[in-house]
């Protein structure tokens, strides 16, 4: 297993860099992810990775972009719930990069 | 936009025990994103897989059953039940999930999304499918 060096402590992921166990999730590891997905993390980014946390809570899973796009609307506001700001936070991909840094697997459904 | 096509994923076996009901809610999500007319019909011991109160403590299996109740979030709403594989594990409606969606066309209610039909209604849906899948 891959690992990811967190503060000195090592953070077990998998081959494509998704954290192994969601419960290992801390702010500090998402920080440690965001880098590596070049992502300046601010507290637009936070509001959509506490949603997706949210949400793969209470379903078990991450949701597709399309979902996601939607519920951001309902829950944050129509101005945060469409695909160009959600890009804008998170250039490859919303679904794909704000999981990968809130330490959830990969979105049911991406390729 | 190619033609829109009927799929009826029909589920028939238990939640746990074989992946057949992990493997088909799966792809249910993924075909999802498809924008085809999907269907789900759960039958035979499958109606387990939408059983309020799941517990998979001591089998050290994941509880996936939440995961249903996103379905309504991906526009999948028609779910059907068979009435006689529910009354023969002594079963009702009320023993299972609350599966929900909300109506765009209807200032966004909330509706059920589980009808009760017949082994007769059932037939005439899977007749009525371009597709049909079986788990």
């Amino acid at each position: 297993m891959p690992s990811m060096d967190v503060n000195g402590s090592a953070v077990e992921v998998d081959e494509e860099g998704y954290l192994s166990d969601i419960n290992d999730w801390n702010r500090d590891i998402a920080s440690a992810l965001a880098e590596t997905e070049e992502v300046e993390l601010t507290d637009s980014h936070w509001e959509v990775i506490d949603f997706l946390r949210e949400y793969y809570d209470e379903y078990q899973i991450a949701p597709a972009v399309r979902v996601l796009t939607k519920a951001i609307g309902k829950k944050l506001g129509k101005d945060k719930g469409n695909s160009k700001y959600l890009y804008e936070l998170f250039p490859y991909g919303p679904a794909k990069q704000a999981c990968k840094i809130g330490g959830l697997p990969k979105p049911t459904g991406c390729i | 936009m190619s033609e829109i096509k009927k799929f009826v994923y029909v589920n028939r076996k238990a939640p746990y025990g074989t992946v057949y009901a992990l493997e088909s809610l799966e792809v249910v999500l993924i075909g999802a994103a498809f924008d085809q007319d999907v269907r789900l019909i759960f039958m035979d011991d499958g109606v387990f897989q939408i059983k309020k109160d799941q517990n998979t403590e001591g089998s050290g299996l994941k509880n996936f059953s939440p995961t249903y109740n996103a379905l309504g979030d991906y526009d999948v709403n028609k779910i059907y039940v068979e009435k006689e594989s529910l009354e023969a594990r002594g079963l009702t409606l009320d023993d299972l999930m609350d599966l929900t969606y909300e109506d765009e066309d209807d200032d966004w209610a909330e509706k059920s999304s589980i009808s009760l039909v017949s082994a007769d209604e059932i037939r005439d849906l899977m007749e009525d499918s371009d597709v049909v899948l079986s788990f």
